[in-house]
């Protein structure tokens, strides 16, 4: 266990010293990591972001039926009858056009602005939950719905929320592509770092073999510069995600001002910035272990004098 | 303890670099081998270290018969080994001290005993006032006297160099060779390739000859 630990603290003083001794590079390499990185991982942040908004609204389909401003209360009642009885409908509520004003008037910035009208603009209407969710299902019903008599206009509300869920999911496809892309990237900046290391050093290599290094023992340092080179992309790479998003809120905040919210892009969780890093980390491993497969493999120490 | 038996080593493409060579080397013992150039001397010496395999025969170290021996055993077998190349095989891109330490640096020792050892392996050669320059800057004596420290900081208790004292004058090899002695009072089994017949004649050892990749002097009895 002792002679593990000293053998892995021994690569691990052979990688900083590698990396060390091209610190023009290296430091290059991170730098380009971190800004690959940046970009999935800003793509994701957003994308959280956005579904958070998304989560605030239902995406049940929900239908708004708005009944005219002279409708009966006949009207209301077969209308009342005809939703209990289709079997498309799952629910329904009546929500009169006073109830309606006070749960907007609830709504930041909109009091304001129905205060100035003086009088109730909002008509009486019927929230109803549907069981399907099927455009077409939805669109039937509704032509169903607005031929009654009182029936004002009728809207399904889900059309825009199942959108924006759409959006979101193709805006989820386009980060997991562009991450894909960007990580073979990733592997392939410390795939050439490490080739370029095993050239140069193929001397020591040599010469260690001669006297008996194992393969791991030659190994191990190579992995260490892959794994700290991406380490240290990951936090660059965070840093500038850090930084855009600090500069972008100026913006959202000042656009959420006008709303009357106080809406920010929030930074990763704590748990997804640990596994943005070890996940560098492990791109980097893994691009030192192909190059170190492959180019060592041609070192076997020859001796011909 | 080093023996060959019937070993015979054919490069890819090539003739019979060695044909059918046996001796035994007993532990403790010195023994030259020599031999004209391409001789194959070279060729004898890399099938201790398994740098090369026998193709047919088998070649014994202290016991185990590493012309089988599987590939991930090699770099054990040669920690047990000291070798000194021809071309010596110094890195010129660090000092004398850290190129006794390398073999050090992967066989398990601590810093501090990985120090000691290439100090005191320094000091047998007579190099511990130079241990800060890097090779370089040392005579080509010196730099020789670099690579034995180097093949014995580990210890070994097989020592074999191949030409130690070429392009040497005969004061330097002579030390080289007092160098060797002393390793072989310690109880160090030492194999010598060199074409320095009078060196071989001061030293009164047995000597081994080879003639085109066969032994003709020095074998065990056919
Ligand atoms: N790697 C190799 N591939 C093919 N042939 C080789 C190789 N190494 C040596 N030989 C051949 O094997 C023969 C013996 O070579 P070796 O190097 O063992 O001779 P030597 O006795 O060490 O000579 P020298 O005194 O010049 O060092 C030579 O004919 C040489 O051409
Ligand atoms: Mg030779």
């Amino acid at each position: 266990m002792n002679a593990w630990l000293s053998q892995h603290a021994q690569a691990f003083r052979g990688a900083l010293r590698k990396l060390a001794m091209q610190r023009a590079s290296s430091l290059l390499n991170v730098l380009v990591i971190g800004i690959a990185l940046a970009l999935p991982a800003g793509g994701y942040v957003l994308l959280v972001n956005l579904q958070g908004v998304a989560a605030r609204f239902s995406l049940e389909p929900q239908m708004s039926i708005f009944l005219d401003a002279g409708a009966k209360p006949a009207d209301r009642e077969a209308l009342e009858k005809a939703l209990r009885t289709d079997a498309r409908v799952g629910s329904f509520r009546f929500v009169s056009k006073e109830a309606a004003l006070a749960e907007l008037n609830k709504t930041e910035g909109i009091a304001e602005v129905a205060a100035a009208l003086g009088q109730n603009p909002l008509p009486d209407s019927l929230v109803a939950r549907l069981r399907e969710n099927l455009p077409p299902e939805l669109d039937a019903l509704a032509a169903d719905l607005r031929k009654r008599p009182g029936v004002g206009h009728v809207q399904a509300d889900s059309g825009w929320a199942r959108r924006l869920a759409a959006l979101i999911e193709i805006g989820r496809m386009t980060v997991a592509f562009v991450g894909l892309l960007l990580s073979t990237g990733m592997i392939a900046v410390t795939f050439n770092t490490i080739r370029l290391q095993v050239l140069m050093q193929r001397e020591e290599i040599e010469v260690a073999k001669l006297l008996g290094a194992s393969d791991s023992f030659v190994r191990r340092p190579f992995y260490y510069v892959g794994a700290l080179q991406g380490l240290a992309g990951g936090g660059v790479g965070l840093a500038i995600l850090a930084g855009g998003l600090a500069l972008l809120n100026r913006g959202v905040l000042a656009l959420s001002e006008t709303y009357g919210s106080t809406f920010e892009l929030s930074f990763l969780a704590p748990g997804d910035a640990l596994a943005v890093a070890a996940f560098a980390s492990v791109l980097g491993w893994l691009g030192a272990y192909l190059s170190v497969s492959i180019y060592l493999r041609g070192i076997e120490p020859s001796y011909s004098p | 303890m080093i023996r060959f038996s019937n070993a015979s080593k054919r490069y890819p493409g090539g003739q019979e670099a060695l044909s059918n060579v046996s001796f035994t080397i007993e532990a403790g013992e010195l023994v030259f081998l020599t031999g004209r150039s391409g001789a194959g001397k070279s060729t004898l010496f890399k099938l201790i270290p398994v740098i090369e395999r026998a193709t047919s025969g088998s070649v014994i170290v202290n016991g185990q018969n590493v012309s089988a021996i599987k590939p991930a055993a090699v770099p054990f077998l040669r920690r047990n080994l000291g070798l000194v190349f021809q071309d010596q095989k110094l890195l010129y891109d660090r000092s004398v001290f850290d190129n006794v330490l390398l073999p050090l640096s992967f066989s398990g020792f601590t810093p501090r005993e990985a120090a000691r050892r290439a100090r005191a392996a320094l000091d047998k050669v007579g190099l511990s006032a130079r241990e800060k320059l890097n090779p370089i800057q040392l005579s080509g004596g010196e730099q020789q006297r670099v690579a034995i420290a180097r093949a014995v900081a580990n210890r070994p208790s097989v020592l074999i160099a191949d030409e130690p004292t070429a392009n040497l004058d005969a004061d330097s090899a002579e030390a080289i060779l007092q160098i060797f002695l002393s390793f072989q009072q310690v109880g160090v089994t030492v194999l010598i390739a060199t074409h320095d017949l009078a060196l071989i004649g001061r030293s009164g050892k047995r000597v081994l000859k080879l003639e085109q990749g066969r032994l003709v002097e020095g074998g065990d009895p056919a």
